[in-house]
């Protein structure tokens, strides 16, 4: 019935990127062609993982098993409905960053840019193939791929600066996975016998309940790239990158990456009903918690444009692994679905931030001020990205937050509760400013925007494409709320 | 008629061609001729391998003489492993000799220099294949002489110093082992490894048998490198040729290590070690090794002796899996051995051919040239990966299973120390990555004329590269002959 069978689809997701990027490389000195290059192969990544959607939400479950690397540890995927939503966030969005990044590249002059999109295409590959994973091996295995295809990105400049970050970056990436979530991992197996993702969870029974507090702890802190305070020092030095990879990598593949891990080992290595057994995420919690408020405190300290979008990420990423932790079906929903909301929002509000400073030469906030006058559809684009994070009717942002409130309310943590609400207060302190006092503040003395005009079109369309999703996902989240409702209720087994 | 002379073939192959060799003029001849032979050992050394992986042992009988009288050359999955490596790092460095060789070392010394490497190889490969302890000395003797030699042609003044002090401590170390054999052979009548092992069970509470038994040890820590004994790896290592540094570091240490194997599980035995503070002794140096000497890595300012301050920590991992004495840590002692030599072996030759441009392994001399050397750059970042244990990699197959058995044995603080050495690994592999990418070129060179190195010396590092890969993803070769090797030394386990 189907044209082309499911696993070759997975396979085609991981490998077309691959192959984009060695053709990248040989297209080196035809800038038309190698864009052009990127550009095919994005759609047709958006057209794989859309039809792959569609399959998953028909209720089928796509594998791919490759070969086997230690006796009882296999390569292989299978597409189980979390992995579907976190591929199509990444596959349809790395459609229209790609159309971002040529307008932003080549209006920023950037060098070496056959590098920069040969790297972003391995990343993405490595981002799919980590979504498709069937165990925790080949999950691994791909995060740290992403975290070494990444480097690059990140210390693109090739300044003192972008070294410094990529030390950061790296040390702390590297150092969490191998330091913390190896072990974990090593544990699991000799523990349990199998890193299989189960609904339900393997470790029930097979762990002794006092320590699934450690391992858990292992297992979040592990994976650095969810940003848990104090492993998050990484993403602010990522911002060193140029824009559409901070758009794209570290608003939404590496760190949801991080997180949708947190997610899976959740659901998938210990299962909701053993984490609340063993009261294994009792004190995690605090962690996650602290995370949201004081990330959001120290976002409204930057000036920096993109710092202050770092840290508000970094404390939206904490709502997803605050999700993961209490672990009832609720907060679990609204954890997967925030994966999504949050990623249209925030590369929305990153886009923003490059156009401005492509167009305007600035990336500092308190220089915007009167801004929006010269750059009305970026800083539109912006208010609604904003709105979007706040979880404000009528954008998408306010599905997931609804559902991980909902979550606090059932496990009745008035305290989570409490501190959702704060932070959703303080997210209106430090993102509504800078779109208000782009349109309505008087512009600082001698400066006058006459002369600074919109971004190039291929940025304005981009950005106005994701602010619209923003939109159209509060009135229709169904393709993500279907798969975060599947996802949440694997959590034990599929039973209630 | 060969399958039946395979196993002495491998020996006495590179030993006849070591003098043919020394005669020929100099010019091409001696390395092409060098060259065919490494590959023809490669490709014997295979069938060795094909013929014992799956649980046979080849017994060949020196000159027809039976054991114990004579000398028996024994094969089992561990020797021909180790001899799979040796040839075959051997098989993929004697193509690159050419060009590195004819930039290092002086024209009229080249017939002697492939001379000397043959005897090398031959003393490795000998070390590996016989089944007889006294033998097994000669062959030790014949590769650190000639190894000597080696590492004394050297482009620097320093170079004779470094193998003069490697002289001194092998030799040591070499009349250890030989006094540890005397002392056996005085208490047991016999030198057949499988004659001792038969005899020796019975003499287990005799001091002399504890004396022989550290003779020996005491002897093969120094030729491995075990800290503290490793004060003459790094210089050895810095001041070498290039090609020499590449193939001692990635046999030499192996070799040692799989004496140490053979001796402890089947001659010695290990029910012998654990009433000794033997097994105790080695996780401790290995863990302060794997620490100290990781550090010392990470200060160095010269990419061979950060390398080399990197392989005596590796040789702490493979010595760790010997002191927990179980089937795992065994698996990945060998694994580590095999995966070990790919990696150091892939590092150590891109180095080469970085020397090879700009004539010095200095940091400072390095600046900048991963621009204008791609290829070498590329693969100094792949062998960096697998020497940190990136999934994905060769290196991270052996940290897997050497984790694997530190929680098993529930050693936590080894299993610290083991993923701390990960991340001091990270530090100092990119440290050479930073230098190499980063930094502006230096001023004494002209970046002009920097290209990219050779294809002589690029195709064989970049097989190495590809192995350290394929090697971390298809993992038959490795961890099955490992398993089979294991079934032979810790009998019973299974």
């Amino acid at each position: 019935m189907n044209v082309i069978a499911s696993e070759q689809l997975i396979a085609l997701a991981i490998l077309l990127p691959l192959i984009a990027s060695v053709l990248i490389v040989f297209a080196d000195k035809q800038p038309n062609l190698r864009e052009a290059i990127t550009l095919i192969t994005a759609s047709l990544i958006a057209f794989i993982v859309i039809t792959l959607a569609m399959r998953v939400q028909a209720g089928e479950v796509p594998a791919l098993e490759l070969f086997e690397v230690i006796p009882g540890i296999t390569i292989s995927f299978s597409i189980e409905p979390l992995g579907m939503l976190f591929a199509l966030v990444a596959g349809t969005l790395w459609l229209i960053t790609s159309i971002y990044s040529i307008g932003y590249m080549r209006g920023h002059h950037e060098k070496n840019q056959t590098r920069f999109y040969a790297a972003f295409a391995i990343a993405i590959s490595a981002t799919l193939a980590a979504a498709f994973s069937g165990n925790m091996f080949t999950l691994f295995l791909c995060y740290e791929i992403l975290t070494i295809s990444t480097y690059p990105l990140v210390t693109h400049s090739g300044t003192a600066e972008a070294k410094r970050s990529g030390r950061v970056y790296l040390g702390i990436l590297l150092g969490t996975s191998i330091g913390f979530q190896l072990l974990a991992i090593l544990i699991t197996w000799s523990v349990a016998g199998t890193l299989d993702f189960k609904p339900g969870g393997i470790l029930e029974g097979k762990l002794d309940p006092a320590y699934a507090g450690i391992l858990y702890a292992l297992f979040i802190f592990g994976v650095g790239k969810a940003a848990v305070m104090p492993f998050h020092k990484w993403l602010p030095a990522a911002m060193v990158a140029p824009t559409p990879v901070s758009a794209l990598l570290h608003a939404v593949a590496v760190v949801k990456a991080g997180v949708f891990t947190v997610l899976k080992v959740t659901i998938y290595i210990f299962g909701s009903d053993f984490i609340l057994s063993s009261g294994a995420s009792d004190w995690l919690i605090w962690f996650a918690a602290a995370t949201i408020l004081l990330a959001s405190l120290i976002a409204m300290t930057k000036d920096n444009l993109k710092a202050r979008l770092a840290y508000s990420t970094i404390s939206q990423l904490s709502y997803i692994v605050l999700g993961a932790l209490i672990a009832t079906k609720m907060s679990l929903l609204g954890a997967s679905m925030h994966i999504a909301m949050h990623a249209f929002a925030k590369i929305t509000l990153f886009f923003a931030a490059g156009a401005i400073l492509v167009a305007a030469h600035k990336s500092d906030i308190s220089q915007m001020r009167g801004l929006g006058r010269a750059m009305p559809i970026t800083f539109m684009a912006f208010t609604i990205g904003s709105l979007s994070i706040i979880g404000l009717p009528p954008f998408g942002g306010m599905w997931s937050k609804w559902y991980l409130a909902l979550g606090t309310v059932h496990a009745e943590q008035w305290i989570l509760l409490a501190v959702l609400m704060i932070s959703t207060l303080l997210n209106i302190a430090y993102l509504l400013p800078v779109a208000v006092n782009a349109f309505f503040a008087k512009p600082a003395e001698g400066e006058t925007y006459t002369e600074i005009k919109e971004a190039p079109l291929t940025m304005l369309l981009a950005l106005s494409l994701t602010a619209l999703a923003c939109i159209v996902l509060f009135f229709y989240p169904d393709p993500f709320y279907n798969l975060a409702v599947s996802a949440a209720s694997a959590t034990n087994g599929g039973g209630n | 008629m060969i399958e039946s002379h395979l196993s002495l073939l491998i020996v006495v192959l590179p030993l006849l061609t070591a003098p043919i060799v020394a005669i020929l003029p100099n010019g091409r001849a001696p390395w092409l001729i060098s060259t065919l032979v490494s590959w023809s050992v490669f490709t014997l050394a295979c069938m060795q391998l094909a013929n014992v992986s799956t649980g046979n042992i080849i017994s060949y009988e020196l000159g027809g003489w039976a054991p114990p009288w004579g000398i028996e050359y024994r094969i089992d999955a561990a020797n021909a492993l180790v001899a799979l490596i040796v040839s075959g790092i051997a098989a993929v460095i004697f193509p690159y000799a050419l060009k590195s060789v004819e930039k290092e070392i002086p024209e009229q010394q080249h017939s002697l220099f492939y001379a000397a490497f043959m005897l090398c190889l031959t003393g490795l490969l000998g070390i590996t294949q016989t089944g007889d302890i006294f033998n097994l000395f000669v062959f030790l003797e014949i590769s650190s002489l000639s190894s000597y030699a080696l590492i004394s042609l050297g482009q620097q003044r320093q170079a004779l110093t470094a193998s003069y002090q490697y002289l001194i401590m092998g030799s040591i170390g070499a009349t250890f082992f030989l006094i540890g054999v005397g002392l056996l052979y005085a208490m047991t009548g016999t030198l057949n490894m499988m004659d001792l092992a038969q005899r020796l069970p019975e003499l287990y509470e005799h001091r002399t048998i504890h004396t022989a038994f550290a003779f020996i040890m005491v002897g093969f820590a120094l030729k491995l490198a075990l800290f503290p004994l490793h004060l003459w790896l790094p210089n050895a290592y810095t001041y070498a040729p290039s090609v020499v540094t590449a193939f001692l570091s990635a046999t030499a240490t192996k070799v040692a290590v799989y004496v140490m194997l053979r001796v402890i599980f089947s001659v010695f035995g290990f029910s012998f070690i654990e009433n000794t503070p033997t097994d105790e002794l080695f996780l401790i140096l290995c863990v302060v090794g794997i620490l100290m000497m990781s550090f010392y890595a990470v200060y160095q300012q010269d990419s061979k002796r950060l390398l080399s301050y990197s392989s005596v920590a590796q040789v702490g991992y493979m010595m760790l899996g010997i002191g927990f004495g179980s089937v795992l840590g065994l698996t990945a002692t060998l694994v580590h051995l095999f995966n070990h030599a790919l990696m150091k072996g892939a590092l150590f030759m891109a180095i080469g051919a970085l020397v090879y441009r700009v004539g010095s392994s200095r940091l400072e001399h390095l600046s900048g040239l991963g621009k204008h050397m791609p290829w070498t750059f590329a693969a100094i970042v792949i062998g960096g990966l697998s020497l940190i244990g990136v999934p994905g990699t060769a290196g991270f197959i052996s940290k897997w299973y050497l984790v694997l058995a530190a929680i098993e044995k529930q050693y936590w603080l080894i299993v610290v120390v083991i993923l701390l050495g990960s991340l001091l690994a990270v530090i100092y592999v990119w440290k050479l990555i930073e230098t190499l990418y980063f930094k502006s070129e230096n001023d004494s060179i002209q970046p002009e004329t920097i290209k990219e190195a050779p294809l002589m010396l690029l195709i064989p590092t970049w097989v190495l590269v590809f192995a350290n890969v394929y090697f971390g993803f298809n993992t038959e070769l490795t961890v099955g002959t490992a398993e089979q090797a294991i079934k032979l030394l810790l009998p019973g386990v299974n």
